[in-house]
């Protein structure tokens, strides 16, 4: 039978893998925010012609109205050019006066595709009360949990385990979101916000799927060990983590990702590799950590570091 | 189901009542049994439009109540400038979410409705003030807050007439304050007298009012009586003689004449009444309809193809059990659709995800049946046997885990219904309701039909039929 659990220090090695770089990216630039956490406003302007300003004429633009913060990203669609300009809050008025510049001097059919402000008192309890939601919504999974296996030793430690892997799902996110900002310009904002509380939802429903078949195992199979046990649950519930996981829900989104609307495409690559991240960790990270936490096994990390990966 | 016919029975209602509720037809039966038509509501990021948040001036406090009062004059007013489908609701502590489909710029339309709209006959005993002078009265409180957003800000009257600027500025006096907005009976627009007036905004006062403005006006003729609108001055007349009928006109006078617009936006304002807060744009949004509506079809599209190949794949890996869970899912997705439309939940990208995240889990639970029934299968059982052993193995993993996300899904939508997040809000309400729709189709539709399969599929057949 395979051996899952006997690699359990190199998959947690992957994972530090994947997410350190990430880690790495936010710890120099800051967190990619979004106008939605920090305050400000967004504009979305398409040009059609040939004639699109560059960045620093549309920054030049925003000084000569007294915004000095304007940070312009440009992407193409087809023939179409796209402006992305970021700086801090723009009256209505403004804004109607920059657009109407950039009709008279460069393209008379800019489709107006967006214009988002929000004020900093908004944008502080968004962070606040998202950071909040995530934390009651852990404490009750750990309590559910916790009350669901009751009738399996140390029941608390399911709970626990579930949402340690939750967080590794949520650094994974993260870490995909600073390193998405760094190659396509992505930005946390209210959908990125939307995908990670989705991960954080299947990543727990999972887990609890997992935990289950070691749940039921406990009463069917005394003789063996606890790791031999959480093995051997893991290796009964492949086929269906595979089966939900890759074959279904990872194709609708693959599907959306690939065929769906603009909008949706930075949503759908998060949650695509959010999800399977929330299998993985099921299997890799939520069950080792169960038999690491049985065998106590950190009393032997720092001792010698050879007996311990057995 | 120990009772095959109440099961089949209360299947077939459900069928219907959703099939019902979903297709178009039958309006007549549907406005007989629910009194309405059944449309999608779509929401603002799928059909373009425009979003503000309003709020309450920092560190003012103030109750649901008043918000509620605020959010309906609101309402009240836009419907009354004729901008349609608009709505506004209470979010949160403070906050106000008023959404306007289909509209881009509504700036404007916000500027009028935000008015505090707080309309003040007042004593200015000898003083003449000009049009646009800031000023203190004795009464309200509640315009302190306000009066600090406006000061800072250059009164837009007194552009290009830089001599008499000192004198708009807020004088230290307060004034007294003799009848407000709230002794108004009723409003209406006169057009201008002759050519070079602007309109005017005629009022009647309610017989108390009356009384006072009388009172006032007999022992103060000579003296000036401003009418100040958020203690603003609007115009400051000076009292010819005692006004007994209760009866008045506002208008403005040269530069500051109204147009009809302006005079009908008075009216507007003044008619549905003060707001009992002075209110503050916090966020606003707008989405083009074109990326909305490119969202959209293109998103349904590819949720098609994606189902597709999901099916395929249920079909071809587990046969006949993966047929079934094909129909049980596609009643999932109609009954959902169902709920959306009688509740109904506005539908917005968010939702959709919930919606998605809602399938996965329907398939979930499929899917863990089939495996366990599968596992039984293999050990030799017969298929009656496998089926329900299966159901009673996946059971408590199906029930924790879906219930665990409704948990999760309640904090979330109370997170996004404490403040202003109606994205966080349709995320939550949609993967609740999938979820309990999912673990319902599991228990009834999957099961109940794999129950009634089974003595057509024989057990020599079973490598035929489970794919094992």
């Amino acid at each position: 039978m395979m051996n899952i659990l006997g690699k359990r220090y190199v998959f947690f090695g992957i994972s530090f893998l994947l997410i350190i770089p990430g880690l790495v990216l936010i710890v120099l630039n800051g967190l990619p925010l979004s106008i939605d956490f920090l305050g400000g406003s967004l504009v979305e302007l398409e040009f059609n012609s040939q004639r699109t300003p560059s960045i620093s004429e549309i920054q030049s633009l925003y000084e000569s109205i007294g915004i000095n913060d304007a940070q312009v990203q440009t992407s193409n669609e087809k023939e179409k050019e796209i402006l992305f300009i970021k700086s801090s809050s723009l009256e209505q008025n403004q804004y109607t006066s920059i657009v109407s510049h950039l009709k008279e001097h460069y393209d008379e059919h800019i489709v107006e595709r967006r214009f988002n402000t929000v004020g900093p008192s908004i944008s502080e309890s968004v962070t606040q009360r998202a950071l909040l939601a995530i934390l009651v919504s852990s404490i009750a999974v750990v309590l559910y949990i916790t009350f669901s296996f009751r009738r399996v030793d140390h029941a608390f430690r399911y709970g626990v385990c579930a949402v340690i892997a939750m967080i590794h799902d949520i650094l994974i996110v993260i870490s995909l979101g600073a390193i998405g900002s760094q190659v396509f310009g992505w930005q946390m904002d209210s959908l990125f916000l939307t995908a990670l509380l989705t991960v954080i939802g299947f990543s727990t429903q999972d887990k609890i799927v997992v935990f289950d078949r070691i749940r039921e195992n406990t009463s069917l199979l005394r003789k063996i060990s606890f790791e031999q046990l959480v093995n051997h649950s893991i290796i009964q519930s492949l086929q269906r983590s595979i089966n939900t996981q890759l074959m279904t829900v990872e194709f609708l989104l693959l599907s959306l990702a690939l065929f769906g609307g603009e909008t949706l495409r930075e949503m759908c690559i998060i949650l695509l590799i959010g999800l399977l991240s929330g299998t993985y960790s099921s299997i890799f990270i939520a069950a080792p950590i169960l038999v690491v936490w049985e065998n106590k096994e950190w009393e032997n990390w720092f001792r010698n570091p050879h007996n311990s990966k057995a | 189901m120990h009772n095959k016919w109440l099961y089949r029975f209360f299947l077939l209602t459900i069928i219907c009542v959703v099939l019902l509720i979903v297709f178009p037809g039958f309006d007549d039966l549907k406005s007989e049994l629910f009194k309405r038509k059944f449309e999608p509501v779509l929401g603002l990021d799928l059909r373009g439009g425009m979003q503000i948040v309003l709020q309450a001036p920092e560190g003012y406090a103030i109750d649901q109540e008043t918000l509620k009062v605020a959010s309906m004059i609101l309402e009240n007013r836009s419907n009354a400038l004729g901008v349609s489908e608009v709505n506004f609701q209470v979010a949160g502590d403070n906050y106000i979410v008023g959404e306007f489909p289909g509209l881009e710029n509504v700036n404007e339309v916000i500027d009028v409705i935000k008015q505090t709209g707080m309309l003040e006959f007042v004593d200015l005993g000898d003083d003449y003030l000009l049009p646009g002078t800031i000023i203190h009265t004795d009464y309200g409180i509640t315009l302190d807050s306000h009066e600090s957003e406006i000061m800072p800000t250059p009164i837009p009257l007194t552009i290009g007439q830089p001599d008499i600027d000192v004198d708009k500025s807020s004088t230290g006096k307060t004034y007294h304050t003799v009848i407000t907005g709230a002794d108004l009976d009723s409003v209406s627009i006169a057009p201008p007298q002759n050519p070079s007036e602007g309109y005017i905004v005629l009022f009647r006062l309610k017989p108390e009012g009356t009384k006072l403005f009388a009172d006032h006006t007999k022992n103060n003729t000579g003296k000036i009586l401003a009418i100040v609108l958020d203690k603003e001055v609007i115009s400051a007349p000076v009292i010819s003689q005692p006004i007994e009928n209760g009866e008045g006109a506002i208008s403005g006078s040269g530069e500051n004449a109204f147009t009809l617009e302006n005079a009908n936006n008075l009216r507007v304002t003044l008619f549905y009444g003060t707001l009992p807060v002075a209110l503050e744009i916090a966020e606003s949004r707008v989405v083009g309809p074109s990326l909305g509506q490119d969202s959209l079809e293109k998103s349904l599209l590819a949720g098609l193809i994606g189902f597709s190949i999901v099916c395929l794949f249920m079909a071809i890996y587990y046969r006949a059990p993966g047929v079934v869970a094909i129909i049980s899912i596609m009643f999932f997705t109609l009954i959902n659709y169902a709920i959306y439309l009688l509740i109904p939940i506005t539908l917005t990208l968010p939702g959709i995800a919930g919606f998605l995240l809602g399938i996965g889990s329907a398939l979930d639970a499929n899917i863990l049946q089939f495996e366990r029934i599968k596992e039984e299968l293999r050990r030799g059982r017969s298929v009656g046997q496998a089926i329900d052993l299966g159901w009673r193995r996946a059971w408590p993993s199906i029930r924790d885990s879906n219930l665990a996300t409704i948990i999760t899904s309640a904090i979330l939508f109370w997170f996004g219904s404490t403040f202003g997040a109606t994205i966080v809000k349709g995320f939550a309400l949609t993967l609740a309701l999938g979820v309990s729709v999912s673990l319902i189709s599991a228990l009834f539709i999957t099961r109940g039909i794999l129950n009634s399969l089974i003595p057509l599929l024989k057990d020599r057949d079973k490598t035929k039929w489970f794919g094992i």
